[in-house]
């Protein structure tokens, strides 16, 4: 049975900052919300059904707040379900809405992710103490670091790679009015002088901690179709593998390259270097350009940090990585990966501002979470799927 | 003696919560000694008023200041009050119906047995002294005819956009099986890992089944305390909960004989000269130190010997 086609129809998101003060976490998601569905000419009623994501309950402390926050998100009568996958959870809730509708369920599905890191700590919710073990664990940095470390080791990349990323994502996210940093200035020069966090990586290195939220209308094609510039999805895909296993290599993560490779088989392309006109990947550490440009397949193992030395995923570049400014620049975790999904969705609408890569066609969106354990990621186009 | 071996923890935070500009509006009222409701689209007043019309499904935005009287619309007796409760003593939680509002509120009534409660029974609020914008500012109580009598006003008080919630969990962490085994062992200076059985890879801690063939593990093996660092990191940011102050070097340490890395920490040696492959021994606490925990070993410390070939560990990155 073949699935009906769907697309993005509404796109909205928050200003993120480190702290929405200003709104509870159902005015947040309201706030992304309200602009989806403004974007899609449709008010809530309209709806079929709401897709909800956010990642650990322990950063806001309110367990299944889907519970407490479905009247306000307008799901009384409809069906509201809530996706978990860690940081990929933005990613795989869009993928969840969008097989709603390509399995015939729905007709318009609204999806919605958020965080509010600002009502705790991360680094404090991600490392609670676990009895009769060591605690040596700092955070998502400190778990993160020593496979940037190996992977460096493994590329022989030189060291002011991560850098290079750095500054091109946050001076990509001064295009961006949404972006949670706007630092004007960044240099590979300033990023490297900053304070070394987790040896291999530079505070400037790290994602933010944000609050923000982002919504996305999907529709089936009938519906699409009677729209002027919707974001058709060409292929989705979610693959996990388990944290820790013996020989996992946690640089090149077996998850992460079987998805991409059944991503590009499901969307009949075979050189996505070339074919994809650009990508919106995670990145919550710099060094992670580079390591999932070659788990993407975009160039051979040990080879991906040369794309980004050369500036080719710059937003001039052959293949602009994170025109918004990444998660280098925003990260309210739970929506990290919606906002990655969203801006190859606004890259193909032609509707991404002033980080708009001129002519694109079709891109990549990409999230992932855990301990490099869960992967989602999908291709959306400006035509309709030919497959 | 119990197969897991079992230890409390607490996971806690005082949360902090932006409260929006609805509910940030009735707590004000409650600071105030005032019950604020919301007037939804269809023309009725809800309490608590919600952030969003259900109907209209609009930003509530109209507030209606209401007497602070009501009517029990159904109610239920707590006997054995736990903590955090409104009462110490036994008391009611009820549907009270304030005057003027068209939705009942859960809240406490306190009177002394179910016998003086029932349905359609009359109730006022009886306000704290010392408010601080949040349901517990006040309790109810049968209404006697001397309404509000003695209810204190504070219209200037603070507005409230911001509360702390405290939140604390006890857990019994309990280890599995083989885990406890290893936990075990190492009260005994012997660190013990599992072999599965079709992939031969060495699991240390042992984990009961392998990850990548799903089957039971039961076979023992005892392995060194020497082993390669494969990758590390130097941790200089300090964070709350830290039980280490940083600097430090959190290292994963391939033993000899095992297939997986531990996580520990690098000492004796300063961070920038900690290198991948670099070998290392366990340095034990002393004996009467030791419990059933990794921390016996106090850290892991360089042998001495050359370092090991990159292609020896290249597989555990």
């Amino acid at each position: 049975m073949s699935k009906t086609p769907a697309a993005v129809i509404g796109i909205g998101q928050t200003h993120h900052r480190a702290k929405r003060e200003d709104v509870s976490m159902a005015g947040l998601c309201r706030e992304a919300m309200d602009r989806a569905l403004e974007d899609a000419g449709l008010t809530l009623d309209e709806v079929d059904a709401i897709v909800i994501g956010k990642a650990p309950d322990l950063f806001e402390g309110v367990m299944m707040p889907e519970l407490y926050l479905a009247e306000a998100l307008g799901a009384a009568g409809k069906p509201l379900m809530r996706v978990h996958t860690a940081g990929s959870v933005g990613g795989s809730t869009a993928i969840v809405a969008s097989s709603l509708v390509q399995a015939g369920v729905h007709k318009r599905v609204l999806t919605v992710a958020f965080e509010k890191q600002s009502e705790s700590n991360a680094m404090w919710a991600l490392s609670v103490p676990v009895p009769f073990v060591m605690p040596v664990h700092a955070g998502a940095g400190g778990y993160f670091a020593p496979h940037v470390r190996s992977y460096i080791r493994r590329s022989e990349a030189p060291s002011h790679i991560g850098a290079i990323v750095a500054a091109k994502d946050r001076n990509n996210a001064l295009k961006n009015p949404y972006a949670h940093l706007h630092s004007e200035g960044t240099t590979v020069e300033s990023v490297l002088a900053s304070q070394m966090l987790w040896d291999p990586i530079h505070y400037d290195e790290t994602c933010p901690s944000s609050d923000g939220a982002c919504a996305m209308v999907i529709a089936a094609e009938d519906v699409a179709k009677t729209y002027e510039a919707p974001a058709w999805i060409h292929g989705t895909v979610m693959r996990s593998e388990p944290t820790s296993a013996a020989e996992r290599d946690q640089v090149n993560p077996q998850a992460g390259r079987e998805a991409a490779a059944a991503l590009w088989k499901a969307t009949g392309i075979t050189d996505p270097a070339r074919e994809i006109d650009c990508a919106e990947i995670y990145v919550p550490f710099a060094w992670f350009e580079p390591m999932w440009i070659e788990n993407l397949g975009f160039a051979p193992e040990g080879a991906g940090w040369k794309l980004t030395e050369a500036g080719e995923t710059a937003l001039d570049g052959s293949l602009p990585i994170n025109m918004s400014g990444g998660v280098l620049s925003s990260n309210p975790i739970g929506a990290s990966g919606m906002l990655r999904f969203a801006e190859a969705a606004l890259q193909v609408r032609g509707r991404a501002g002033e980080h708009q890569v001129d002519g694109a066609r079709r891109a990549l969106g990409h999230a992932y979470g855990g301990g490099s354990q869960f992967f989602s990621m999908w291709v959306v186009g400006a035509e309709p799927p030919s497959n | 003696m119990s197969r897991t071996l079992q230890a409390p923890v607490t996971v806690a935070f005082d949360y902090t919560r932006s409260t929006g500009p609805v509910i940030g509006r009735f707590l004000t009222g409650l600071k105030q000694a005032t019950i604020v409701g919301g007037r939804l689209s269809d023309g009725r007043v809800a309490v608590p008023p919600p952030e969003y019309d259900p109907v209209s499904h609009q930003a509530v935005t109209e507030f209606v200041e209401l007497p602070d009287t009501g009517t029990v619309t159904s109610w239920t007796w707590v006997s054995e009050p736990v903590a955090g409760q409104p009462s110490e003593s036994a008391f009611a939680y009820a549907l009270i119906t304030i005057d003027g509002a068209d939705t009942p509120w859960l809240h406490a009534v306190d009177v002394a047995s179910p016998d003086d409660i029932s349905t359609g029974m009359r109730v006022r609020a009886r306000w704290a002294a010392e408010r601080t914008g949040a349901v517990t500012d006040l309790v109810f109580v049968p209404d006697d005819g001397t309404t509000s009598a003695d209810r204190p006003t504070e219209p200037d008080a603070e507005e409230v956009s911001r509360i702390i919630t405290p939140v604390s969990l006890d857990y019994r962490y309990a280890a599995s099986p083989e885990e406890s085994s290893f936990f075990r062992g190492l009260a005994e200076g012997r660190i013990l890992g599992q072999r599965c059985p079709k992939c031969r890879k060495v699991y240390v801690p042992p984990r009961g089944a392998c990850p990548t063939d799903g089957v039971p593990t039961s076979e023992e093996v005892e392995l060194s305390d020497v082993g390669t660092v494969t990758t590390f990191c130097v941790v200089n940011v300090p964070f709350m909960g830290q039980k280490i102050k940083p600097p430090y070097v959190s290292a994963y340490v391939l033993l000899d004989g095992a297939d997986i890395a531990l996580q520990h920490l690098i000492l004796e040696i300063p961070a920038e000269e900690v290198r991948m492959g670099m070998r290392v021994k366990a340095v034990w606490k002393p004996r009467e130190e030791w419990g059933t925990s990794i921390e016996n070993i106090s850290h892991f410390a360089p042998t001495g010997e050359p370092d090991a070939d990159f292609d020896t560990y290249k597989h555990h990155l």
